[in-house]
Order: structure tokens, then sequence, then C-alpha cells
């Protein structure tokens, strides 16, 4: 025993003028940079917030009096309402890892249900409005049972299921679209989100805009405060882990694409009431439009780690760069490059952020 | 894995209840015809002007059409599958009309007849023949309809221009083009838009020929100039969605002249309810079957159709509305209403 302790007590001494510790974590080095890495860590709402701020005090500057009057900022809301509420859809999923690339299509079959069924088909509408909402949720489950079940990529499982139902908006619209005097003549209620409300200093406000509210509240509710909404990240940010720590992960992502199908009708709501009428042509681009919200929200491609707030951000962003660069007088093809910088620069950002905890 | 084989299972009786429900093979030529998009009416009626005068004619058509409008690549597939099913000649609506001219080159090469519809190839020679809209005359009767219904307020107009896309493929300069010669703007380079500098120009901007690319293009040309009284549109479904804008805006008065391009029912529809000033009509069907017509005739003995000193055979423009000016030839909304399409 003594020998034990003299002989330990030599090694120590060998070891005179070395770095004594056994093991220490790192610490904070208090250079301003790092400190901002951390703040975003731990905020990741911050950076769209500032882009966002930063474009609206540019823009006031570069396209004058027309841009910050209180109706044009509404206009803007207005006209990132339908990206936003599928944006919504498409964060939940992305925080599980997942992709929903039939965000779009849902959308629009959806309203087409909803308004060729109340229109066309004289289904009153306490009947072809629930329709057209469980088509959505019938096809997010979809997504999910494919996703979970069949364990298939979400990325090949809503790329297979986009097509179908884009294929499905043109077998059930016969390509025709429901005119917008049809739908307010018979089924004014399919328009109620595009109704306004009068705010004051000329801003207005749609009721599409406020559902959009609601749904992000609800969601963000969901997502901060309940345990579905824990594992719901767990699941994005390590499955093994979550299954082991005795989350039903299984369960979990068929919710998330059911959820993620259900919010996509109301946005084909949204839709209706924004264009007016149900038309197999809108939304083209809806589908890209709102994962590049996501993206510049801050939410990170590889799950685990977003939000709903930064995502209402990022469609706000996209908007006022648009509108903007509009008013400004500078051609449309500018503002697609800028979006696509936007983009760039968003995952730059989220890159730089992961790196905290690498 | 049981799970897997129950869905494939019923994925094929999926499958085998779609295919019954297409019409049984005939034995005559094999003939084909390539649209843009299944989702636009346009293109349907098109498809079915087609499957009619196939039918009397005893052609076997073979319909392709790619996913979006710009969609070159799924186009090329259907030549190429076309050339290896041994068809006689082939109708195509080019998504593309100049990345699509080599594929068409392979397919006369091999001693198919290429007939183009509705957009026109660049060059125009890369096909036997084209049976087209001639869009700039047809921008132009809306230009000159809008130019006299004005009158003296035409001098201080402001224009809103809802145009289809960045990249302006043939029709959307040709409309845009057109409409501004019918108004009487100096258009500077006439196969391009953006180039102009007449002051009654409040902007252009993108639709995609969509309701909801309408709206929010006109928003935006709304707040840029308040004062708009006129509203360009590449088409009806941006006019409508255009419409939507002018409504939320109070202005959907009568204060905005708008016009548009198509003639589809819906447009039509809105012409007769005082949404759409005026529309030039345009006829898919005609186009679709006189085509299958040229295609019967070359498959018969080899004679290729005429081509007009113009490069096209026009299949016709008709303005339709409801207040007709002086100097400018126009049916009714509801003589339209008769022949309209989708």
């Amino acid at each position: 025993m003594s020998d034990d302790a003299g002989g330990s007590a030599a090694a120590e001494a060998g070891l005179k003028g070395h770095d004594t510790a056994v093991a220490s974590f790192e610490e904070e080095t208090g250079s301003g940079l790092r400190h901002i890495q951390r703040i975003l860590h731990e905020f990741p709402t911050v950076v769209p917030l500032v882009v966002l701020l930063a474009g609206v005090v540019i823009f006031a500057f570069a396209a004058g009096s027309r841009f910050y009057a209180p109706f044009n900022l509404s206009l803007v809301l207005q006209q990132v309402t339908i990206i936003a509420t599928l944006g919504l859809a498409q964060t939940i999923v992305i925080l599980t890892a997942g992709i929903d690339l039939s965000v779009g299509a849902i959308m629009i079959l959806s309203s087409i249900v909803m308004g060729r069924f109340a229109v066309v088909y004289g289904v009153p509408i306490g009947i072809a409005f629930p329709l057209g909402l469980l088509t959505g949720i019938i096809c997010g489950l979809i997504n999910g049972l494919l996703v979970a079940v069949v364990k298939l990529p979400p990325f090949i499982v809503t790329l297979g299921t986009w097509s179908v139902y884009a294929a499905l908006v043109i077998f059930v619209s016969h390509s025709e679209t429901v005119r917008s005097q049809d739908i307010e003549a018979i089924a004014p209620f399919l328009q109620f989100t595009g109704r306004i409300i009068k705010v004051g200093g000329g801003a207005v406000l749609t009721y599409g805009a406020i559902l959009m509210i609601v749904i992000a509240v609800a969601l963000w509710y969901v997502l901060n405060r309940t345990p579905f909404g824990r594992h719901v990240y767990a699941t994005g940010d390590d499955p093994e882990a979550a299954r082991l720590a005795g989350i039903n992960t299984r369960n979990t992502l068929i919710a998330v694409y059911t959820i993620a199908g259900f919010i996509c009708a109301l946005a084909g709501w949204v839709t209706i009431g924004r264009i007016g009428a149900a038309s197999p042509l809108a939304g083209q681009d809806a589908n890209l439009d709102a994962i590049t919200a996501v993206v510049i929200g801050g939410t990170s491609l590889f799950g685990g780690r977003g939000s709903i707030l930064g995502t209402l951000f990022g469609a706000l962003i996209v908007g006022v760069f648009r509108n903007g660069l509009a008013l400004a007088g500078l051609d449309s093809l500018w503002q697609e490059f800028t979006v696509g910088i936007l983009i760039i620069v968003a995952v730059t950002i989220d890159q730089w952020i992961r790196k905290i905890s690498a | 894995m049981r799970l897997n084989f129950a869905k494939a299972a019923i994925a094929g009786v999926m499958f085998a209840g779609l295919f019954a429900g297409t019409s049984a093979y005939a034995a005559g030529p094999i003939v084909g015809l390539i649209t843009k998009t299944e989702g636009n009416p346009f293109f349907v009626k098109m498809r079915e002007g087609a499957q009619a005068q196939a039918d009397k004619l005893g052609l076997t058509l073979k319909t392709y059409a790619g996913k979006f409008d710009g969609d070159n690549d799924s186009q090329v597939a259907a030549i190429e599958d076309l050339i290896s099913a041994g068809a006689k000649g082939f109708a195509i609506v080019p998504s593309d009309s100049s990345a699509i001219v080599p594929t068409i080159a392979k397919a006369r090469a091999a001693g198919l007849l290429v007939i183009d519809l509705d957009t026109p190839t660049d060059p125009i020679t890369a096909v036997d023949a084209t049976f087209a809209t001639d869009n700039r005359k047809a921008g132009n009767l809306i230009g000159a309809w809008a130019k006299g219904t004005l009158g003296d307020k035409a001098a201080t107009a402001k224009i809103a221009f809802l145009d289809l896309a960045t990249n302006q493929p043939t029709v959307d300069y040709l409309r845009d083009q057109g409409f501004m010669a019918g108004f009487g703007i100096d258009v500077k380079d006439p196969n391009k838009y953006g180039d102009e500098t007449d002051p009654r120009i409040c902007g252009h901007e993108m639709t995609g020929g969509a309701e909801d690319g309408g709206r929010t293009a006109m928003e935006t040309l709304l707040q840029k100039c308040p004062d708009v009284n006129v509203m360009y549109t590449i088409n009806e479904p941006a006019a409508a969605g255009g419409y939507e804008a002018l409504k939320a805006a109070g202005k959907d008065d009568g204060s905005v002249l708008v016009v548009s391009i198509d003639g589809g029912c819906p447009g039509v529809k809105n012409v007769a309810a005082g949404i759409i000033g005026a529309t030039s009509q345009q006829y898919p069907l005609k186009m679709a079957a006189m085509a299958m017509e040229a295609i019967a005739a070359f498959a018969k003995d080899g004679t290729k159709p005429t081509v007009p000193a113009a490069g096209f055979i026009d299949t016709g423009a008709t303005l339709i509305t409801d207040k007709p000016v002086a100097g400018v030839n126009s049916i009714t909304s509801a003589e339209g209403l008769k022949i309209c399409w989708g």
C-alpha cells in the first residue's frame, strides 16, 4: 500500500511543470464573435428578425414613403400569408429532419375540392368545406404512413405524392377554374379568408392573415409547451436517442405529417380568399417558396432546431424584399436574384451557428 | 414486408383500373400531340380537339405533356418516344422555343412531319409548319380597343403590364408588344419588353399566367402607381387575379380598363360581367384539328402543308367585347361564349 503511494508520488513528481488538471471544459474566450455565436445558438430567431428590420430600413430609404406606408406594409403581410401558412406546415416537418415537397399540391387539391364541390356539384358548404379539410388531412396521413411505417425517405415519399396529388388536382378540377364571381354567389364562406378589417392608419388585415397567426400561435404552444412538441424536436435531433428515451417516434412522425396536411388544407382556404377563385393554376411556386421561408427563418434542414416565429419572419423577409425591390423600380429578375442570395446567407449563418455544438 | 406487398397489390389494381379507362388502341397510323402542361384548360381543349379529329381520320393519337410550363426535358423524352414508336408525325406546343429545336431536327431527319402549335419555335423554320394565333395581332386588337375606349384620355393613361415570366417567352413579348403598338406606344425593340421609355407605362410585373401571380403583381403596381387606369394582362387567369387586387383597392368601379387574351369560357364570362373590358379569343381546338389533318395527309401520300409568306398559318383571333369601338372589329360576349373553350 505504502509502496503504491510512494510510486504514485514519484509519478506525480515526474509530472512537475505539466498541467495537473485531469479534464476540464474549455472556458468561454469572451471574444465578441464567439459571444454572438452563442447568443444565436440560443435564440436562432434573432438572425431573421435582424434581416427583416434591416430590409425595412433599407427600403424605407431606397423606395421612399410609398414603402413604409402602413397600407403597403400590411399589403406585404397579405402577400405572404399563403406562403407563411404553408411554411408553418413545412416547419414542423423539417423539425423532424424530414421534408414535405407535396405541401403546395395538397393546398391546391384541398382548395379545388372545396370550391368544386360547393359551386359545381352544389354540395352544401357545411359539407364541402370539411371535405376539403379532410382531403388535406388524408394526404398528410398518407405521407406520414409512408415515412414512418413503410420507412421510406421523406424526400422520396413526398416527391412521389407531390406528383400524385398534382395529378389529382387535374383530375378533380378538369383543369377548370371555379370563378370568383360564382363562389361569391354560391359559397361566399370560402372567400371569408380574403375579407378585410381596417386597422387604422390605412393598414388592412385579412381574416386569412389572422388565421395564419392563430395557426402559428397554436403550433408554437404545441411545440414549446407540450410533451408532443418536445418529442417532435427530439425525433428530429436524434431519432435513435429519442426512441431509447421512450418516445414513440413512429406515431410522432405520422402525427406531424398529418398536422402538416391539415395546415395545407387551411392554406388552400386562404388561397381561395386571396385570389377569389379555386384555380388549378395557382400556387405553382408555393412549394419552393415555403421551403425558402423556412430556411431563411433559421430552421435547420438537418432537423431538431428552428422555430415557428422564424418561419413567419422568413416569409416576411421574402415579401419585404420583393415588394421593396419592385417599388424601387428594379426589374423582377433582381427580385429572384436577391431571394437566392438570402437563402445562401441564411444557410451559411446556420452552418456557422451549428459549429458551436461540434 | 407483408405490408409492402399489400400496398403494391393495391397500387397495381389502381393502375389497372386507370388503364382500363383509356380507349383501346386502334390500328391507324400513330400521331402525337405534345403540350406544355395538363393543368391549363387551353391545352386540355387542344387535346380534346386533336382526339376528336384523330378518331375521325382513323389515326392513333398518343398525347404527352410537360410537368410545368417551361419543362423542356419531358418534351424531348416525348419526341424520342414518338420516333421509336414509328409515328408519322406530331404536333407540339414547345415549352422552350429554342431548346427543343435540335430534338425536332432529329425527328424530321427520321421522317416525321412536325407541326408547331400556338407558340412558334425559334427559328420558326425549325418545323414543317406552324399553326398559331397571331399573338402580336391579338395584342394589337386589345391595344387598339383600349386606345379607342379611352379617347382623349389615352394620351395621359397609366398602364400596368401583367406579363408572363422574366425570360420573356415568344407568346409573352408578342402579346405585350402587340398591345403597345395597338395603343400607340413606341415599342423600341419589337421582340422585347421593358426597353420602352413612354411615361404612360407604370411597370411590368410577372404573373406566371395564374390568378395568385396576377393579384400580387397588380397589388405591387398599384402601390407604384395609384393612378393606374389600364390593366394589360397576358391571359384571363392573370386578369381575374389582377381584378381581385383592384377590388381590394376599391378600384373595381370601372375606373380601370382591363384587357386580356385567350377567350376561355371563364374569361368570356368575365367580359359579360364587365370585369374584363375586352379579350382576344383564340382557337386551340381548331389548331389541333388542323394539325391532325395535315399529318393524316402526310401519312397518306407525303404532302406537306404549304406555309404562307408570314411564316405560319394564322388560326385567327377575334376581339370580344360588349363595348365595341369604331374601327376595331369585334363580337359580343354572348357570341364569344358559343365558341369559347375550357
